[in-house]
């Protein structure tokens, strides 16, 4: 293994540890009960079946949106509107899952699709407009993010909300719609298998493929890219359309399997914890599992943190940013890293 | 028709640009500081929220506005030097090093805001202070100019003093021609003598302190309390703003105060009814079609002239059709 | 016994991704005099230099100050110590003014403001001072290489530079501007400045210094009193053996013009003119060589046959098709190759490895690509296959490319582009920064595309490449063919010194020729 990819690991190891340890900080401070608390933070989630399913059903958005992330990252595109995407897709998708008239095996699907098309069709604007123009796709999705938000809670005030309930949320989804459990005694359902597909099929456009070749050297070097006679346009977009899928799967996949309606009525937040897992994962569709799980275990936790000692949950966002920070910090033990190159040189 | 453009053409609506103007624009100076240094500042958005959270807690603690302010411009500091640190010491990637801050910031700020008011929503149950209004002597009395340009808070003619301030630091004086130096030729200034690093982080930090002021107007001018994820975007708009103001004081000055149009717009025209989530988007669909139009051209490579022309005609536009909307009232009311 | 101004003592310095680019190296260095500092690209003489100026740390050794020790940590210091360098590719904001550019960092104020006029009187008489005839309030983005040098050497002394570090300074000059800088240097040496000339280019070493010192391969090889060593000597030490450089070049028949450049005319944004009616073709079997200072619109040239800039009047054709209706795929489809001069921007993709950067002009074809997926064991092959011709220098095809030195990285460059067999080949400064051997191996390939038929343009700041290659001359002075020499062993390069400088100009008959 070259020096780079062990130093790599080396660096995400010890953030991760840091990371950790910040969070007892946080917990130290926080709860009347640190010691208790600290326990439920590490171990608590692997105490009962119900909890690792737990980790389980929050793992699959998050794999989804980690997915897109990272092929947005390897084309070197900074694109955040996965947030929206999510959110658009799984209203537009609720649409489809309330009234279409359709067959149980094809219903979820036709709504899968249509959520699919939704993010192509979304992510073809930040796309475009950066294939073509150049303009900053950083902050046309994150507008786009707020838009897709008020369209999205639109739908939902006007077009299918439940008025025999009180609080906003969507008329109930067909029972022919909703994606059916996998694991007995959890809340797991069918997308774990459709998530799994997609992170193999990924892999294999990122890292066998002539376009997903050229996806990876445009992001690398794009003035290299364009003097090989890569289509930089198509490339771009492309990543976007994909990237469109994937977060439009995504978002309507999470509202089938585990909801009755739909009830989103602000943005998830699947969006940035996507950068957050590609960054982890080095942008490798297989590391996004690992680091999918690894995020999803943290949330249990602090879920269950939070249900004991009153500490809220947005610690997790706290985590978040100096895990981001430590892992892409590419001198971050550069000290070491130098010392160690000179004792190896004499 | 008649009832939008009764609405749009009062003093009421041209006081409300610049109110809602001022954090954009501070925003904007801080984008424009930094950009031009060569570390662009992703994490305004989530800067400008730490920072209204820091004020409103901190006046709330000491029953002063002005020591909140000078803690929220602090935290906007302290903010933006860990943003400095791991970018510009540890070269994380700066747009990954700006999600982290923002992340930290929105979800950060909800989880301290729970801790000190028991309320994962707003802080309302928390006395914390306001910044003055100010009333110009002699400029109130003058016939509609007055009304729109006096009685506004303190932060908002500091906004505008920040534009000369930012100005004349980059054109005048040393620091601001080191600044152009590492952000257009870093080993320029390297040859010289000029620590790279230190010059970006203070460009970075400046940044900072400037968006501290606009998250501490979000708090403690523009309402009277925090609530989560008030900045809602405005940072953004800022990085726009600059973008489309080609990282000049003036050029963003303007874009700042056309974003702070669309703005303001939204906020009166949700009043006559129309349909509320459609309308919060609007600011945000202003900054996506001007930033089309902003690349669109540049991408057709037009004259700088042209440009120009196109901003001030969408400026000088609305008063023409104000003052010629007004004066047909009057002569149609014979008075 | 002689006063040592300047020792450096036992430097070692390791890069961070294992690369030693010195070992052990003492340097000495008398008061007074000119000393040269010699070696070829990769040797270590700009890492050593970038030592003593502050802007690399050794990871071990010290360095000795008129016999007291110091630290030189920062630039800041260096300065603080009397030590200026000038580097190779000049330090200059582009849109500063000049007397901007040299207060930079000491800025005279006014206030709270820099005292501009101040700033312009300063430079002025420093210019004056050095006899060096300077605009303070010029704009430096557009001023000739020549006076830009000056600008950079008067922004050392300007900080009391006493050693003047001049790293490559002639590279970049014509043999008349040459001379005059050897002139300044003297100049400034009977001033009591000391100075230290990097250079790869014998002759000159010969010409001006009075001691020089031969590294190799991170070594210091030794210092002499250069009366005392023969051109032939010193260039022995440099590469180690004795490298016989010498080309063949055979008769070659010459097929149809396949690069057909017709009246050409650009300007820029600002409506400045830089290129003026260029026309020339290129035929298979033989290599143009393209003459000329930088700045005087090669660059923008080769760009505008890239596909880099979009043509505002003239018609460029290339294997026959107007490349203005081709994509950059389909223009590379008709049999087109071409070495960027900036490898590292446009050349190769740095955290690719060195398979991913091989086939990256093929790799849509039969041979490593089927049915959308890529033929790995075919690509792996090919890129075995081609570092052991190449002699490529990595440990594996998956070394990341952005990793090799200089000379391998471009190795990789020429060996992707030259084993596509295009019948066009554009190379831009293909030596530049690379070692004796590399270069020797892509001038040997170079040969060999020509004698295979393909038709070469050459563009290169390096007279003697230029002069070893090329079949026939032209010469390039603001943006216009001043001159062309359909055989060049009928031209010396003072001769061609002349017309890169504009001093003279063939008359149109004569440039037709090239059309």
């Amino acid at each position: 293994m070259s020096r780079e990819r062990s130093f790599q690991i080396l660096r995400t190891g010890v953030s991760m540890v840091i990371a950790t340890l910040v969070a007892f900080a946080i917990i130290l401070l926080v709860s009347e009960t640190p010691m208790e608390s600290i326990k439920t933070f590490i171990v608590g989630p692997f105490t009962s079946g119900r909890y690792l399913g737990n980790i389980v059903e929050v793992t699959i958005p998050l794999i989804f949106s980690g997915l897109a992330m990272a092929v947005l990252f390897q084309t070197s595109l900074f694109n955040l509107g996965a947030e929206g995407i999510f959110f658009l897709s799984g209203a537009v998708g609720s649409l489809i899952a309330i009234w279409a008239p359709l067959p149980a095996f094809i219903h979820p699907f036709a709504a899968i699709i249509v959520g699919a098309i939704t993010g192509i069709a979304v992510m073809f604007i930040p796309g475009v407009l950066k294939a073509k123009f150049g303009a900053s796709e950083l902050v046309t999705s994150l507008m786009l993010n707020n838009i897709l938000l008020g369209v999205g809670c639109y739908i939902l005030n006007n077009v299918m909300r439940d008025a025999n309930v009180s609080s906003l949320v969507s008329l109930k989804f067909a029972e022919t719609a909703l994606l059916s459990k996998l694991i007995p005694g959890t809340k797991v359902h069918t997308g774990l298998l459709i998530v799994i597909g997609a992170v193999v099929a990924v892999y294999i456009f990122l890292y066998k493929s002539k376009w997903g070749y050229e996806l990876r050297m445009t992001g690398i070097n794009i003035e290299f890219a364009k003097y090989s006679g890569i289509n930089i346009v198509k490339v771009i977009i492309l990543a976007h359309v994909i990237a469109g899928i994937l977060a439009g799967t995504g978002g309507v996949v999470e509202n089938l399997g585990m909801h009755k309606r739909f009830e989103w009525t602000a943005l998830p937040g699947y969006g940035f914890d996507g950068a957050m897992i590609a960054t982890l994962a080095g942008n490798n569709p297989i590391g996004v599992v690992g680091a999918a799980l690894f995020v999803a275990y943290l949330r249990i936790g602090a879920d269950l943190v939070n249900r004991f000692s009153d500490i809220p949950t947005e610690m997790i966002s706290i985590l978040q940013c100096v895990i981001i920070l430590l892992i892409s910090a590419e001198r971050f033990l550069h000290k070491y890293k130098q010392k160690w190159v000179e004792k190896e040189a004499k | 028709m008649g009832a939008l453009f009764d609405m749009i053409f009062t003093t009421d609506f041209f006081y409300s640009i610049l109110r809602v103007t001022t954090p954009i624009l501070f925003a904007s100076m801080g984008a424009v500081v930094a950009n031009l240094s060569g570390t662009p500042n992703i994490a305004l958005e989530g800067i400008m929220l730490i920072a209204a959270f820091v004020g409103m807690y901190v006046s709330y603690l000491s029953a002063s506005a002005w020591v909140g302010l000078i803690a929220a411009v602090g935290a906007g500091m302290l903010a933006a030097g860990i943003l400095a640190f791991f970018t510009l010491y540890y070269r994380t990637n700066v747009i990954l090093g700006g999600i982290a801050i923002n992340s930290l910031a929105s979800g950060g700020t909800v989880f301290f805001l729970y801790l000190v008011a028991q309320d994962k929503g707003t802080s309302i149950s928390l006395t914390s202070k306001v910044l003055p209004q100010i009333n110009i002597p002699l400029i109130q009395d003058i016939p509609v100019l007055g009304k729109i340009i006096s009685g506004h808070n303190l932060l908002t003619y500091l906004s505008v003093l920040s534009v000369f301030f930012v100005y004349y630091m980059i054109k005048r004086t040393p620091l601001g021609l080191r600044m152009r130096a590492v952000g257009e030729k870093q080993e320029a200034a390297e040859s010289v003598g000029i620590n790279v690093i230190k010059t970006k982080a203070m460009a970075v930090i400046i940044s900072g302190a400037l968006a501290g002021f606009g998250g501490a107007f979000m708090s403690m001018g523009y309402v009277s309390w925090f609530s989560r994820d008030m900045v809602s975007g405005r940072g953004w708009i800022a990085i726009a703003a600059e973008a489309m103001g080609r990282t000049t004081a003036l050029g963003t000055a303007v874009t700042s105060l056309l974003f702070g149009t669309a703005d303001a717009f939204a906020n009166t025209v949700s009043v006559l009814g129309w349909p509320a989530d459609l309308v919060t988007t609007i600011p945000y669909c202003a900054t996506l079609i001007g930033l089309f139009i902003f690349s669109f051209r540049e991408f057709k490579n037009v004259n700088n002239k042209k440009l120009a022309g196109f901003w001030l005609i969408s400026e000088t536009l609305p008063v023409i059709v104000y003052i010629a909307h007004k004066s047909s009232k009057i002569s149609s009311y014979g008075n | 016994m002689h006063n040592y101004i300047l020792r450096m003592e036992n430097i070692t310095k390791i890069y961070n991704n294992g690369i030693v680019a010195n070992k052990n190296v003492n340097f000495s260095l008398k008061e007074g005099e000119i000393h040269a500092l010699v070696g070829e690209n990769g040797a270590g003489k700009t890492t050593l230099m970038q030592i003593l100026f502050g802007m690399e740390k050794p990871s071990s050794g010290q360095i000795f100050l008129n016999e007291k020790e110091i630290q030189l940590s920062t630039s800041k210091e260096a300065i603080r110590h009397g030590i200026g360098m000038v580097h190779q590719h000049f330090m200059l904001v582009e849109s500063f003014t000049v007397a901007q550019n040299i207060i930079l960092g000491m800025e005279p104020k006014l206030g709270l403001a820099i005292n501009e006029s101040q700033a312009a009187a300063y430079t002025k008489e420093l210019g004056e001072k050095y006899n060096f005839e300077i605009d303070p309030n010029a704009v430096t983005g557009i001023l000739p290489v020549g006076i830009k040098q000056k600008v950079e050497i008067l922004k050392a002394l300007a900080r009391g530079a006493k050693i003047l570090i001049l790293d490559e300074p002639t590279a970049v000059l014509a043999p008349q501007e040459t001379e005059q800088l050897f002139k300044e240097l003297i100049h400034l040496k009977e001033q009591g400045h000391t100075i230290i000339f990097i250079s790869h280019k014998i002759r000159e070493v010969k010409r001006i210094s009075d001691r020089v010192t031969v590294m190799r391969g991170g070594i210091c090889e030794g210092t002499w009193e250069t009366a005392d060593k023969t051109e032939q000597e010193i260039s022995r030490k440099i590469v180690g053996f004795e490298l016989n450089t010498d080309l063949e070049k055979k008769e070659t028949d010459l097929k149809e013009a396949r690069i057909r450049v017709s009246h050409i005319d650009y300007h820029d944004k600002e409506s400045v003119s830089i290129l003026k009616n260029v026309s020339f073709s290129v035929h298979g079997g033989m290599i143009l060589g393209v003459a000329g200072i930088q700045g005087n619109g090669q660059a923008e040239l080769i760009e505008l046959m890239t596909k880099g800039r979009k043509l505002q009047s003239g018609n460029i054709e290339i294997n026959g098709r107007d490349i203005q209706k081709l994509s950059m795929k389909q223009l590379r489809d008709t049999g087109f190759g071409y070495i960027p001069e900036d490898r590292i921007r446009q050349g190769i993709a740095k955290d690719g490895t060195i398979t991913e950067n091989i086939i990256s002009n093929e790799y849509n074809k039969k041979n490593f690509c089927g049915r959308g997926m890529l033929r790995r064991k075919k690509c792996n092959r090919f890129a075995d296959e081609q570092i052991k011709s190449y002699e490529i220098k990595c440990s594996g095809k998956s070394h990341k490319t952005g990793m090799l030195s200089g000379g391998n990285m471009q190795k990789v460059v020429v060996a992707r582009e030259c084993n596509a067999s295009p019948k066009v080949l554009i190379a831009e400064q293909p030596t530049r920064g690379v070692d004796l051997g590399a270069a020797h191996i892509i001038h040997k390939q170079l040969l060999k595309m020509r004698d295979e038929g393909c038709a070469i343009l050459l563009v290169s700041a390096d007279l003697n490449e230029i002069m070893k290659l090329s079949d026939a001359i032209i010469v390039i002075y603001e943006g216009e063919i001043v001159a062309y020499y359909p055989d060049i062993s009928s031209v010396s390069e003072e001769q061609l010194g002349l017309y890169m400088l504009g001093i003279e100009r063939h008359d149109d008959e004569m440039i037709k020729g090239v059309i």
